[in-house]
């Protein structure tokens, strides 16, 4: 629509005009871009959603709190616990750095704005930034004067990135995605102009990503291979020497300075692609330099013993090094980029994630719209004349494309790629068919046409250019009324998709009631606040590592295990206090002096996300360090069915999962009616037995449970006896229950 | 450098005949190369020679300025580096903050060098000698600010 206005008065207004225009175009789409994320917002409220923007948020606060020294050499004693995090060294802080700069420039400005606001508009403000970084780069592509306007309004409400910025959704992609766009703005200027400022000012927004965002490798190594495919082509440049030697040896400098980074950019595989084109170039362009100096003879005989002798030696090198152990080989998540079945089995707490398996295809259009199909046309676009920018345009397609369908969260750096590429076909589309000054171009195609001796004039035929175009109003009007359509119903796909599935900030749920009105299920935080007022200051809560986050930053109780992930074998043990019997578990939770285990049940209101639907996982993490007390072949059936009513296996009834989640269910029901809604079955009359833990809060609507880990007893019984005693039951049974138990854990 | 040395040294009768036929007409030359394009060695001499004949007639002094500087740049990257691999690399900051501030003055210099120079022009329409340098020294400030920071 923007573009339509805009080249309708191109013909009328003075550039002076024309530039006001796109200034006020700008801050519309901007503005578009803001308001469309914040749906959250407006439902719900100002809160952080999901899991790690809760730890960013925990972070900035401490950040603002404490200052930037004590920030980056702090040690949390808080999570992880009893190993604690050396949190200061282990994260990106460009995300924590920007909002607390925000923060005290607008304190100094005496705006007083709380912290929290500010974390929440965070990733809408920098969308804005984004649509415009997108307009920059699509302008360098092409001269059409609505591509970058297209771009700029598709970068900013196409719900691929959306969905990792909505109000509230406090991640590192918030400022990353717009450090990504900009940062390749930068480097095709630097490359346009051969600038060595340029290229210092692309590295500096390298060093700012890298500072921001693990998914920095991406840059790490499409440029390389930009450069490469560059070089392969026969392009090498003393520009592209500048540029990329200028970008390299200050960006890696810079990179070095995030301590989480450190020595990687030297030491890992993923970075060696950059290192080698670096090296590389400087050999081209001391080839380059030979050759202007001495014969083309004497220069083959050069050219191929320097070329055979140094890749002889930097392969030798590279491989001698790797196998010394001086260069550490390539790491997990990346094979699993190439083969996607590999986390599956060697890392399970990679593939455990959701958002790292393969993207299923409905999720392209999902999330893409028909810019998904407009993206193919905008790369054929760019091979039509492929300058050293195109290039990059189509290499970053082809490797965006391919990574977006491999990880789902991926997706998001294929989405600027799309905007531009989509956009640049769109203002082809439109730019061809609202061409306005028709007739007298008509004419003179008539008359250059006809006349013959034009081409006995000369020169080559493919030079002159036939005049060729659309000038039937029909076809205009069908062509850009259908463009029009499909612009308007992108619109509203984005919308929809944005307020749907985006805008959920999945800590508040809400569902419908019969008559329509709206229903908030707020009772994570209803579980976090009486974890925060009811228990005391040091009390460890162990929960699977989903919950970490959350629980530091709205309980702020210290936790075993959370999303940082780091310590695979401090996740198992979680995984197997959950999954083994209590007589095994309660050892294991007394070892790491835990007060209370908190799980989410999610079967009286069919919440899916609950933790009886990830405990394969914990199943599975578990079995990967105890291949011999854990198996997961337990928890199935004969059938190989995964059940938990009647049908379910010892095993699994036995596991302490299994038994908080569903203690006490079948109270909640007629004799016989309980009912699992999540699985849809029925369970048994009889629940299961607790004797190591004891109910302690089970939140409004049962998702969240916490369980207090009883004390020893207190004349020394063990917990079985204790509870059957107080149950009433004769000794006799226990008896002979505790002799099975004996045998099992010894 | 090294290579250029041991080129020059052992062989002075092809340089007595490159430098003959260079002042020659133009088609003395080709016969020269022919044969010696032959035996591999002789080749190599000649290669090296025409290098170091063309560097020294068509550089500008400025430039020869500039290279001096580079090959400081390289001894002292090669100085930090044998000391890397005879010593060990310990304080792996300062090693690799100093290594990569040569590198990286290198290959600053190197763009310096290439921008200023008459025969690039084309390639850079739109960088004089004066913005070249400006760029140069802000470029160089971030390097070494960097650097200092980096080396603990």
């Amino acid at each position: 629509m923007t573009a339509k206005s805009q080249d309708l008065l191109a013909g009328v207004t003075a550039p002076k005009v024309r530039t006001l225009l796109r200034v006020v175009i700008l801050f519309f789409i901007a503005g578009a871009a803001v308001s469309s994320r914040l749906f959250s917002v407006i439902r719900f409220e100002s809160i952080i959603h999901e899991f790690d923007p809760w730890f960013n948020f925990r972070a900035t606060k401490y950040l603002v709190a404490n200052g930037f020294y004590k920030f980056w050499d702090w040690f949390d004693d808080r999570t992880w616990h009893p190993l604690g995090r050396v949190t200061g060294g282990t994260l990106y802080p460009g995300l924590m750095v920007t909002s607390g700069a925000i923060y005290h420039a607008l304190r100094a400005l005496t705006i007083p704005v709380d912290i929290r606001n500010i974390c929440v508009l965070l990733a809408p403000a920098f969308s804005g930034l984004t649509a415009y970084a997108t307009y920059l780069l699509t302008n360098e592509m092409t001269t059409s004067p609505s591509a970058g306007l297209l771009a700029a309004i598709f970068m900013g409400i196409a719900p691929g990135y959306i969905s990792r910025s909505v109000a509230g959704s406090y991640d590192n992609e918030a400022i990353a995605i717009f450090l990504l766009v900009f940062t390749f703005f930068l480097w095709i200027k630097a490359l346009k102009l051969g600038s060595m400022l340029w290229g210092a000012l692309c590295a500096l927004f390298y060093g700012y990503m890298v500072a921001s965002w693990g998914g920095y490798a991406f840059i790490t190594c499409l440029l390389p291979m930009h450069a490469l495919v560059l070089i392969c082509m026969g392009r090498y440049s003393t520009r592209l020497y500048v540029s990329y030697t200028t970008w390299y040896a200050l960006g890696t400098l810079a990179s070095m300075q995030i301590p989480f980074v450190g020595f990687l950019p030297v030491k890992t595989s993923e970075h060696m692609p950059a290192l080698g084109i670096f090296g590389f170039l400087q050999l081209i362009g001391f080839i380059q330099y030979v050759r202007s100096a001495i014969s083309g003879r004497q220069f083959q005989t050069f050219l191929v013993t320097l070329l055979v002798a140094t890749f002889g030696l930097g392969l030798a090198g590279l491989v001698g090094l790797t196998s010394l152990g001086y260069i550490a080989p390539w790491g997990g998540r990346f094979y699993s980029l190439w083969d996607t079945g590999y986390a599956k089995i060697h890392i399970p707490i990679i593939a455990s994630v959701s958002e790292h398996q393969p993207t299923a295809w409905p999720s392209f259009f999902f999330d893409l719209n028909f810019l998904i199909w407009l993206f193919p046309a905008g790369v054929y676009l760019c091979f039509q004349n492929l300058r050293d920018e195109h290039v990059f345009i189509v290499v970053y397609a082809m490797f965006g494309s391919y990574f977006a369908g491999v990880m789902v969260r991926l997706m998001l750096t294929l989405t600027p790629v799309v905007c531009v590429a989509a956009a640049i076909a769109v203002s082809q589309i439109l730019d061809t068919y609202l061409s306005v000054k028709v007739p007298i171009v008509d004419e003179t195609a008539a008359s250059s046409t006809d006349s013959a001796p034009k081409k006995a004039k000369g020169g080559l035929r493919a030079t002159e250019k036939p005049n060729v175009g659309i000038f039937n109003n029909l076809s205009k009007v069908v062509v850009t009324g259908a463009m029009t359509i499909y612009l308007l119903m992108f619109v509203t796909h984005c919308t929809w998709v944005t307020s749907n599935a985006y805008s959920s900030p999945s800590v508040v749920l809400a569902s419908r009631l019969p008559d329509g009105s709206q229903h908030i299920i707020d009772d994570y935080r209803e579980a976090y606040q009486w974890l925060r007022q009811n228990t005391k200051e040091d009390a460890k809560i162990m929960s699977w590592w989903d919950y970490g986050y959350q629980i530091g930053g709205m309980a702020d109780r210290p936790t075993l295990v959370d999303n940082n992930t780091w310590n695979n074998t401090h996740i198992a043990t979680v995984g197997k206090a959950m999954s083994s019997r209590e007589e095994v578990s309660y050892p294991i939770m007394r070892q790491h002096e835990v007060d209370y285990v908190l799980v989410v049940f999610g079967g009286l209101l069919g919440y899916s996300g609950d933790d009886i639907n990830k405990f394969l996982w914990m199943v599975r993490i578990a079995e990967g360090i105890w291949p011999d007390e854990v198996k997961e072949r337990d928890f199935f059936t004969a059938r190989g069915e995964y059940k938990v009513d009647h049908d379910a296996t010892e095993t699994m009834k036995n596991s302490l999962m299994y038994k908080m989640s569903y203690y006490n269910y079948n109270t909640l029901f007629p004799s016989g009616q309980a009912v699992d809604r999540v699985r849809g079955v029925r369970m048994p009359d009889q629940g299961p037995v607790l004797d190591t833990v004891e109910e302690a809060f089970t939140s409004e609507n049962w998702i969240i449970r916490i369980y207090k880990v009883k004390d020893l007893d207190n004349v020394g019984r063990d917990h079985g006896a204790a509870a059957a005693f107080a149950r009433g039951q004769k000794k006799k049974k226990i008896q002979k229950k505790r002799g099975a138990r004996v045998l099992r854990v010894d | 450098m090294a290579p250029k040395k041991n080129a020059r040294e052992p062989t002075p009768s092809a340089a007595a005949t490159t430098q003959a036929s260079s002042t020659a007409p133009a088609s003395v030359p080709p016969p020269v190369k022919s044969s010696a394009s032959k035996n591999g060695a002789a080749n190599w001499d000649q290669v090296l020679q025409n290098i170091c004949n063309h560097y020294v007639k068509e550089t500008p002094q400025r430039i020869k300025l500039i290279d001096v500087f580079l090959l400081f740049l390289v001894a002292v990257g090669a100085l930090q580096f044998l000391y890397c691999v005879l010593a060990g690399n310990y304080p792996f900051n300062a090693f690799l903050s100093g290594f990569s501030a040569t590198v990286g003055q290198f290959v600053l210099t190197i763009s310096l060098r290439v921008q200023t120079n008459e025969g690039n022009k084309n390639e850079f329409p739109g960088v004089s000698p004066e913005r070249a340098f400006a760029d140069y020294v802000v470029c160089s400030l971030i390097l070494h600010f960097f650097c200092v920071n980096f080396i603990n």
